[in-house]
């Protein structure tokens, strides 16, 4: 199984005494395109966030790109440089031009020369389609072009994963779409994803495999189409009349 | 700059009852005082006579001329643009300062004869005392702070009773703990290593605090985005945190620098001929200490109003990200 890029199996996690997450079992394979929803506080981004260890699990393991994550681990840089992430609020760095937000991980980690981490950086930015505005600051940005930089910035690193922790819910309806079309055409690209977020008719047009979590733990999961049409459990089918309602 | 409204307003100072209000004010609060027998009265004589027998017309003339000069000056300043304003306050305030200055009647050339021992060897000293602290004390302060931050219990417990310790001491005394104490454990050491020792321990714990909040107010995200790349702590701290905490740090740090040089004087109790210690010395002879101890206040001042214009080209520097 050298396909499996993220292998999560019988995963517990705690907040002291309350469970965020229950025995959850997940596989992604390359190439796969996961999209994780499920009402709030039901433990998506806290799952997602383990994947790079930006948060610890307490039980059971979570295998990424062949390394098992742990508490005493010192191979955790090789993990995070391996999988990319984009936040909610996007977090580009504010002290930073947009081209160096793309530029210092590539230097810094992987000690790539500046005229080649700026060439990769251009490169990338033209992608999500922002090229000229490689020397402003992000403040100078709208949201959903900081979203897209934060894109950029990730996919500058060469990721074999790409994770998304609700990566246009702080942005207006009309810059949705764009940051949508950039991911639309990540995934047409064949990058391996997992998103967590509530676009459902993105989940419908990329996804693999729907995920729908609840309280803790993987409620359902099937093919789009499937988990649309059909949702088999309660949890499932209330949730989705109250998101497609509108 | 405070946020700027965007409704304009008319000038404050140039509406009428601001001024007939500032007008009454002043005249009532000078009014309250006899200025008959300062120098302002000497001012007046030709027109009061003798102020001393002047009686109240004299105090009368006083207040009302010193009122229509204040009102008629804020209103001229009313009508310059901005930079003008600043300058011709600024200037205005220190021909005050200096009038009063005169008023000592220093001797000119007892100053002019001693300023150039002063400068080399007191503010010489000073300046470099202060510098080395200077540095010292904001490696002190960065490893303090990130000590405060950690988890590790042993250094947090080394680093907050350090903060408390030398917070909580007089610097005089930890001068003299530093320079009286140690040989007491068998580590003599000497005036300007201790003065150095205490002033860079002293402000260090200050600025500890100081690089703590700053680096505390940077949002967690950036912690999080630093280290979904895949950058280390160090680089997280050097190149993502700490220069956007310098924006918070370089204020209150500022501070410190210029509270520094001058509590860099308090060195001078264990004999090291900075700028006060001098002051105080070379005055003494003569018994012309207001000449000393004036020329070495300017002398703080104008390496003070150097730090500040230091620190002022600092902030802009990091201002450049902000400008939308």
């Amino acid at each position: 199984m050298s396909d499996t890029i993220i292998d999560v199996r019988n995963v517990s996690k705690w907040y002291g005494a309350f469970r965020v997450l229950t025995d959850v079992n997940l596989t992604v394979q390359k190439g796969e395109r996961i999209v994780i929803c499920g009402p709030s506080g039901s433990g998506k981004s806290t799952l997602i966030r383990c994947f790079n260890r930006l948060e610890a699990h307490q039980q059971g393991d979570i295998v990424v790109n062949g390394i098992i994550l742990h508490d005493k681990m010192r191979e955790v840089g090789a993990v995070r440089k391996n999988v990319g992430m984009v936040f909610q609020h996007f977090n580009l760095f504010p002290h930073m031009t947009v081209l160096m937000n793309c530029m210092v991980g590539p230097m810094w980690i992987k000690g790539v020369s500046q005229a080649e981490a700026r060439k990769t950086a251009l490169q990338f930015l033209e992608r999500v389609r922002i090229p000229e505005q490689a020397n402003k600051y992000p403040v100078q940005l709208s949201g959903g072009q900081q979203q897209r930089v934060a894109i950029a910035r990730s996919l500058c690193m060469q990721p074999a994963v790409m994770l998304f922790d609700e990566p246009t819910s702080a942005l207006d309806p009309e810059m949705v779409s764009e940051v949508l079309e950039t991911m639309t055409s990540l995934a047409r690209e064949g990058m391996t994803m997992v998103c967590v977020t509530h676009e459902m008719a993105f989940a419908r047009a990329v996804a693999d495999r729907v995920i729908f979590m609840n309280a803790g733990q993987i409620v359902e999961q099937g093919k789009p189409e499937e988990f649309f049409k059909n949702p088999q459990h309660e949890r499932t089918k209330l949730f989705l009349s109250q998101i497609l309602k509108h | 700059m405070l946020y700027p409204d965007t409704v304009e307003s008319d000038v404050l100072v140039h509406k009428p009852w601001f001024i007939t209000g500032l007008f009454a004010v002043v005249f009532a609060v000078f009014l309250a005082f006899d200025l008959t027998g300062t120098s302002l009265g000497d001012l007046m004589r030709p027109v009061i006579g003798d102020p001393a027998e002047s009686g109240v017309y004299g105090r009368f003339a006083i207040t009302f001329v010193i009122a229509v000069t204040l009102c008629l000056n804020i209103v001229l300043i009313g009508f310059a643009p901005l930079k003008v304003q600043v300058a011709v306050v600024w200037s205005e305030l220190l021909l005050l300062f200096l009038a009063f200055f005169t008023t000592f009647n220093l001797s000119l050339p007892f100053m002019a004869e001693k300023l150039p021992f002063l400068i080399t060897q007191g503010l010489f000293t000073t300046i470099y005392v202060s510098a080395i602290s200077i540095v010292i004390a904001s490696a002190i302060a960065i490893l303090g702070a990130v000590a405060k931050l950690s988890t590790n219990g042993f250094a947090y417990a080394i680093a907050s009773f350090y903060t408390s310790f030398f917070r909580g001491l007089p610097l005089l005394m930890q001068v003299y703990l530093i320079y009286l104490g140690l040989p007491q454990i068998g580590f003599v050491i000497d005036a300007v290593p201790a003065g150095i020792l205490a002033l860079s321990l002293c402000y260090g714990a200050y600025m500890t605090e100081i690089f703590r909040s700053g680096i505390q107010s940077i949002d967690r995200g950036q912690w999080e985005a630093s280290r979904s790349i895949g950058f280390g702590f160090g680089v997280t701290m050097r190149k993502i945190i700490l220069p956007q905490a310098l924006p918070v740090i370089i204020p209150p740090t500022g501070n410190q620098f210029i509270s520094m040089l001058k509590d860099s004087s308090l060195v001078s109790v264990i004999g090291v001929w900075e700028l006060m210690f001098l002051a105080r010395t070379l005055g003494q002879k003569s018994f012309q200490h207001m000449e000393m101890l004036i020329s070495a206040a300017m002398l703080y001042w104008i390496v003070s109003i150097g730090l500040e214009l230091i620190q002022s080209r600092i902030e802009r520097h990091y201002a450049r990200s902000k400008v939308r």
